[in-house]
């Protein structure tokens, strides 16, 4: 600025375009921003006007509000809802422990250079290209009691054949081992991408403190790990959380005939596409999202708490 | 570059005003209908399910793309996943859809109700050439909607025992015509052929209800009693749900499958592993036909054995054919109904082996002629016997089948079913109550 003009000089196109100088950060993103937010903010909105009503059968046709009815009647719901955020959580936690410790392991592995990286590095990703669906349909088939290879494999050792997913006590163990197959190459990843970026100097240290393999990784590397760590947990752990496709493609609707692997996910959509009840199923998303968001939350605190 | 330079800014706005002019133009304009009568040109969009029917139609469809210069384009799904397109497109009120395959007893009352379909009643009455009369009575009420006709039956069906021929003789058994004689029959031939299953039938909790209906009825009992009220607590259901859950359980070595539809049970069969399963005649083509079946030729056709009230198995349409309310297509639309159901259309598919809904079409010795002769018996038998539903007929019959299918799955894996009949009879009683409103 070469001189100084008093606001009074300046005319009304040119303070705007001084304040659009200033902010265009925002306003080239803004149309961008507010489509995305669009996007997220009006369904979300209408699920949640949904749910306090009683539509049911067909959203073209009149309904009312029914207040927290759809709530209360969720919450007390012993048969279908608590059974089904209790299977959300176990399974979730259970393919997401495996995923951990053996997504740690393969970035271990795969830390230092060696000959032929490359080619591993493909195929440990392989996994992750297939489509969910597709993969639980071919497990699906693996899986069969009858005529699946995996009955197959285990009569040449020996083995009698399993249930697998036919069994209801064992189609969410089965499933669960299906995801941690599928997803351990990405938490990998990102445990893989965490390792590369830290600095030898820790590691130096502590061995020349003459510590041992495990202790370096446990007092040394996990420590370091701490952020990326809870990144991967976050990223993975709120998929999982939502997962689906493989549950669908295998047991159908309803999660099974005994409801086995019905997860919240599954029951919400069955609420939605079989039973046409779009005030519950809406009720049951709402309370699905704010869980989530609970989990997000404790996260968080987890990831500020120590880094102060 | 000086961010306060003249060119900077004209390029700025003149790129902003041509990605929005980009954009509006990107939002696709809907299809205008040609105008009445005339369809040339008109893209007629069908949806369709996996089936015999389907299979057949798109054989002859390019007869009729030449005969009226429109062109039809198909979307073909399994039944779930139509089932769920509809809920869908439905739902948001689509205009997508012009005409579609659609199950009257899942159904009807639902999308009629929603106004989903269009009101066809003047359509099929308007034409006395295409003639409504000849659809069989029973089909016909199936679609009609509070004296509103919405819908055409294209095929019926009814329970149909399949067996094999080859096992049957080698047991040295004759085919069996009480359902006692099928508990033998079966126990029988799995005595002889360990990895054989002597009955396979549908095990999905859904999936199963429909064809319990034929053992339902064959005992004497029903869905819903003459006040409306549950009718699966009787004495004559619980019979019913233990000899199917018995039936399937006790006659093979193999494990049982808790999900199986109808291709999952025929593959049992098709593969030779299965002795008998009584299900739709509709789909007998899955069994016949070599490319899917390695015991094509030694496949039996009998009607549906009798029970202590006798035989009798369902006789219902199965698919029918509607014109979606919110189509700006509607005439093109009944003029693709009215070639695909004629009566010479349904001559044709019937050669072809489509069980359709025409009388005319089961009278006519010629269209007939390439059914195996077994079954043209068995379908004239089933006909006179059977029973015009084969599910609930509720308006959310997902949830009434998940009810009332709960106490097979208890059966078929030998659980208590008078406990899971009696927890089911009461859960139908609160639906009933309920789905009336």
């Amino acid at each position: 600025m070469t001189s100084l003009q008093t606001p009074d000089d300046v005319g009304a196109a040119e303070r705007f375009s001084r304040w659009a100088d200033r902010n265009r950060k925002w306003l080239f993103a803004g149309p961008s921003i507010a489509f995305t937010a669009l996007l997220l903010a009006i369904p979300l909105g209408w699920t949640l006007y949904l749910s306090f009503t009683d539509a049911k059968r067909s959203v073209r046709r009149d309904f009312d509000f029914n207040g927290l009815e759809n709530y209360l009647g969720v919450l007390t719901d012993t048969e279908r809802f608590w059974p089904s955020v209790w299977r959300t959580f176990a399974f979730t936690a259970g393919a997401l422990t495996f995923e951990l410790i053996l997504g740690m392991i393969i970035a271990l592995l795969l830390w230092k250079p060696f000959r032929g990286q490359g080619v591993v590095r493909t195929i440990v990703l392989l996994p992750l290209v297939a489509t969910p669906v597709a993969v639980g349909m071919m497990w699906r088939l693996l899986f069969e009691p009858n005529i699946g290879f995996i009955n197959e494999m285990l009569s040449w050792v020996g083995i009698p054949p399993q249930p697998w997913l036919a069994d209801p006590s064992t189609s969410l163990a089965t499933l669960t081992f299906v995801d941690i197959w599928q997803w351990t190459p990405m938490v990998a990843l990102i445990l893989l991408a965490g390792l590369t970026s830290l600095s030898d100097e820790p590691q130096e240290a502590a061995r020349v403190d003459g510590a041992n393999g495990w202790q370096r990784f446990w007092y040394v590397t996990v420590p370091l790990m701490r952020p990326v760590i809870i990144a991967a947990v976050l990223l993975r752990g709120i998929d999982a959380l939502k997962t689906f496709d493989i549950l669908y493609a295998t047991k159908g609707k309803g999660g099974g005939a005994f409801h086995d692997v019905e997860t919240l996910n599954v029951y919400a959509y069955g609420l939605s596409f079989d039973y046409n009840e779009y005030g519950v199923a809406s009720a049951v998303l709402i309370l699905f999202f704010l869980i989530i968001l609970a989990v997000i939350w404790v996260l968080q605190m987890q990831r500020k708490g120590r880094e102060s | 570059m000086k961010y306060g330079s003249n060119t900077v800014r004209v390029l700025a706005a003149a790129s902003i005003a041509a990605v929005a002019a980009g954009l509006a133009g990107c939002s696709s304009s809907p299809e205008s209908g040609a105008g009445d009568g005339d369809i040339e040109g008109t893209t007629i969009r069908v949806t369709l399910a996996n089936h015999v029917w389907t299979e057949t139609i798109k054989e002859l469809i390019p007869e009729f793309e030449k005969e009226t210069g429109a062109k039809v384009e198909i979307s073909q799904l399994a039944e779930d996943q139509l089932s769920d397109q509809y809920n869908v497109k439905l739902n948001a009120g689509t205009d997508e859809i012009d005409v579609l395959m659609y199950r009257p007893l899942q159904e009807n009352k639902l999308f009629a109700s929603n106004g989903y379909l269009a009101d066809m009643t003047d359509m099929v009455e308007g034409d006395k050439k295409w003639d409504w009369s000849d659809f069989q009575s029973g089909p016909a009420s199936l679609t009609t909607y509070e004296d509103e006709v919405v819908g055409v039956p294209i095929i019926t069906e009814r329970t149909v025992l399949y067996y094999r021929k080859d096992l049957l003789e080698e047991a040295g058994l004759e085919v069996p015509t009480t359902l006692e004689e099928l508990d033998a029959a079966a126990a029988a031939i799995h005595a002889q052929h360990p990895d054989v299953a002597g009955y396979i039938g549908r095990t999905g909790k859904s999936a199963a209800v429909t064809q319990l209906s034929a053992f339902l009825y064959s005992f004497g009992g029903d869905w819903i009693d003459d006040d409306g009220k549950s009718a699966i607590g009787s004495d004559e259901a619980r019979s019913a749900y233990k000899y199917y859950g018995d039936l399937i359980r006790n006659h093979t070595s193999a494990t049982i499958n808790p999900e199986m539809s109808w291709p999952e049970a025929f593959a049992v069969f098709q593969q030779g592993k299965a002795a008998f399963i009584a299900d739709a005649d509709s789909l007998y083509k899955n069994m016949t036909d070599p490319t899917q079946s390695t015991v094509s030729d030694q496949v039996g056709f009998a009607p549906f054995p009798q029970g202590a009230a006798g035989s009798k198995p369902y006789n219902v349409a199965a698919w029918a054919l509607a014109i979606n309310e919110t189509s700006e297509k509607k005439d093109a639309a009944w003029q693709f109904i009215k070639w695909a159901t004629s009566a010479e259309q349904t001559v044709a598919m019937t050669k072809l082996g489509v069980t359709g809904a025409r009388t005319s079409a089961w009278e006519d010795g010629d269209a007939i002629a390439d059914f195996p002769a077994e079954l043209v018996e068995a379908i004239k038998v089933n006909g006179e016997n059977g029973v015009g539903h084969d599910r609930p007929l509720v308006f959310q019959v997902s949830q009434a089948r998940e009810i009332v299918g709960d106490p097979i799955v208890t059966a078929i894996a030998g659980g208590d079913v008078d406990a899971a009949v009696d927890s089911a009879d009461k859960a139908f009683d609160a639906f009933l109550a309920e789905d009336s409103e």
